[in-house]
């Protein structure tokens, strides 16, 4: 990068650390906080959105639909993450593989031949001669709607609690004034539930930010994965040897997530506060004598 | 027009006969100096070299993929890459699930490394989870402690969770040279394995035959031995 740095082994003190710390590989570091807090604005809302759609169809009163939402909420949350993130991603992509091999293949051969799987090179996703940055994208893609998916039950859950919980009073009031079961749903029940949610879906957002690293198991080059690279011991093979570093590659990762759950705590503590302005809750009425 | 319509059939089969002759070709990117990421951020190593020439050779366009080593051959399996060039030696239950090329590098010593010379090498001994050295390790009766990185089979020589690593020596020499004397080959060395070979589904075939052909080509022109003395020194093993 700078031109101190053309020979890494001739120079030392504060320039060898300019250098080291500004090689291909640690800019590459430094890119995966990006890769991280992009996966955490995609995955946050998507799971929001699979939540809402799982609880809303749990409450539904068509038995095939609400048994569908239970179903999602039930199994997804049952399952270990660490098999969601190793066997699903992998039948999934398969899947996919298989389905674009229906389409563009000549040969619709059954591609799972004992422990390979075989399609045509055109029904690969992404192809094969694709640039490395597609690769990428496709993983990360993979990683986005895993992620949705799983936290997407759990939201479901918290939502669908979160929905029986407003007083029961309050939507009879509604239906009395003469509204809908949409309207009651629309105006009264959603925005009276977030309260009741806000704590469940803040535990959610923070286990989301930690279960981060398990990008990793889908090819993902996450912040983890660049420390324990990094700061392992490097022998002369490597421009930069240095014995092994890992813990303060480590410690920089612990204060990067404190302080990230710090700021997550103070957004949430204002959302909160917000939701319950004007609220029947014990937390409403805490707003309201404040106030006075 | 007409040169239009020929000049984009032109590209499209130009496109096609490129999309048969891209290879992936993944590797771990963790085990120097047979492959480990430069600090560029790019794979580098013996195996890149080789991997590199291998791809001139047989007149393919190569791509390198860095894989946990963990889930390498499952991923190889499902066609996320084409070939493994990663320091796998050739050992009969891999040969059951997947197919190796002959050789490119011969037959190799694995060592203990400890602290001390007069450790007990049946206590705990850290190896990479996977590798014939772990299974090696846990038929000598010592307690195998696996790792999912061989750096962190040696981190854990030197905090004191096992009292011996064993690994393959061409990967110890240089993390024993450099550590000031904390580390030292202990025991005899062993011979395990049949060399390192080329990892491919059993169906390719045709790959198989292309770098079967071009190895042998690097053995007889003694650029194959050349390279692995650029690497691991000249006391290296050679064909």
């Amino acid at each position: 990068m700078f031109e101190a740095c053309a020979d890494p082994k001739s120079i030392e003190g504060l320039t060898w650390a300019m250098c080291y710390l500004t090689s291909g590989k640690h800019i590459e570091f430094y890119w995966s906080f990006v890769t991280v807090l992009l996966l955490l604005a995609l995955t946050a809302p998507a799971a929001l959105a699979m939540g809402f759609a799982g609880a809303t169809a749990a409450r539904s009163r068509f038995i095939p639909l609400s048994l569908l939402g239970k179903g999602y909420a039930a199994i997804v949350r049952g399952v270990p993450d660490i098999i969601f993130f190793l066997f699903f991603v992998i039948a999934l992509d398969q899947g996919l593989e298989y389905l674009k091999s229906l389409a563009v293949c000549e040969n619709h051969s059954w591609p799972w031949q004992g422990l390979e799987f075989r399609v045509c090179p055109e029904a690969k996703i992404p192809l094969g001669r694709s640039s490395a940055i597609w690769h990428q994208a496709y993983g990360f893609g993979l990683a986005v709607f895993t992620f949705a998916l799983v936290f997407g039950a759990f939201a479901a859950n918290v939502l669908y609690g979160a929905m029986n919980a407003v007083p029961r009073a309050q939507l009879e009031t509604a239906e009395a004034y003469g509204m809908s079961h949409g309207q009651v749903f629309r105006r009264i029940l959603v925005p009276q539930m977030w309260v009741y949610a806000l704590p469940g879906l803040s535990n959610l957002w923070m286990i989301l930010i930690k279960a981060t690293p398990l990008l990793f198991l889908l090819g993902v080059r996450d912040i983890v994965y660049w420390a324990r690279e990094l700061g392992g011991m490097k022998t002369q093979a490597y421009e930069y040897p240095h014995p092994d570093w890992r813990l303060w590659y480590f410690l920089a990762l612990l204060v990067f997530y404190l302080v990230f759950t710090k700021l997550s705590e103070i957004v949430l503590a204002r959302i909160s506060a917000r939701l319950n302005h004007g609220q029947a809750t014990a937390g409403g009425e805490a707003l309201r004598k404040a106030a006075a | 027009m007409k040169n239009l319509l020929l000049a984009t059939a032109l590209i499209a089969v130009s496109g096609a006969a490129q999309a048969q002759d891209v290879v992936r070709l993944g590797t771990e990117g963790a085990y120097p100096p047979f492959n480990f990421i430069n600090d560029a951020g790019e794979v580098a190593g013996f195996e890149r070299e080789f991997g590199d020439e291998l791809c001139k050779r047989a007149e393919l366009t190569c791509e390198w993929v860095t894989n946990d080593w963990d889930s390498i051959i499952p991923n190889l399996q499902s066609g996320n890459y084409d070939a493994i060039l990663a320091g796998m030696s050739i050992t009969e239950e891999r040969d059951a699930v997947i197919d190796f090329t002959q050789n490119y590098f011969p037959p190799a010593a694995s060592a203990y490394a400890a602290m001390s010379a007069d450790v007990d090498l049946t206590g705990v001994v850290s190896a990479q989870v996977s590798t014939i050295q772990a299974a090696y390790v846990a038929e000598s009766g010592a307690t195998v402690l696996e790792f999912a990185t061989p750096d962190e089979s040696v981190a854990a020589v030197r905090n004191g969770e096992a009292v011996a690593v064993f690994a393959d020596q061409d990967y110890l020499a240089a993390i024993v040279a450099e550590s000031n004397g904390e580390l030292m080959f202990v025991g005899e060395p062993v011979q395990l394995g049949g060399g390192i070979g080329v990892g491919l589904r059993e169906s390719d075939t045709e790959l198989k035959e292309k770098f079967n052909a071009a190895i042998q080509t690097m053995k007889d022109d003694g650029s194959l031995n050349a390279m692995i003395e650029k690497h691991f020194g000249a006391e290296a093993t050679k064909f």
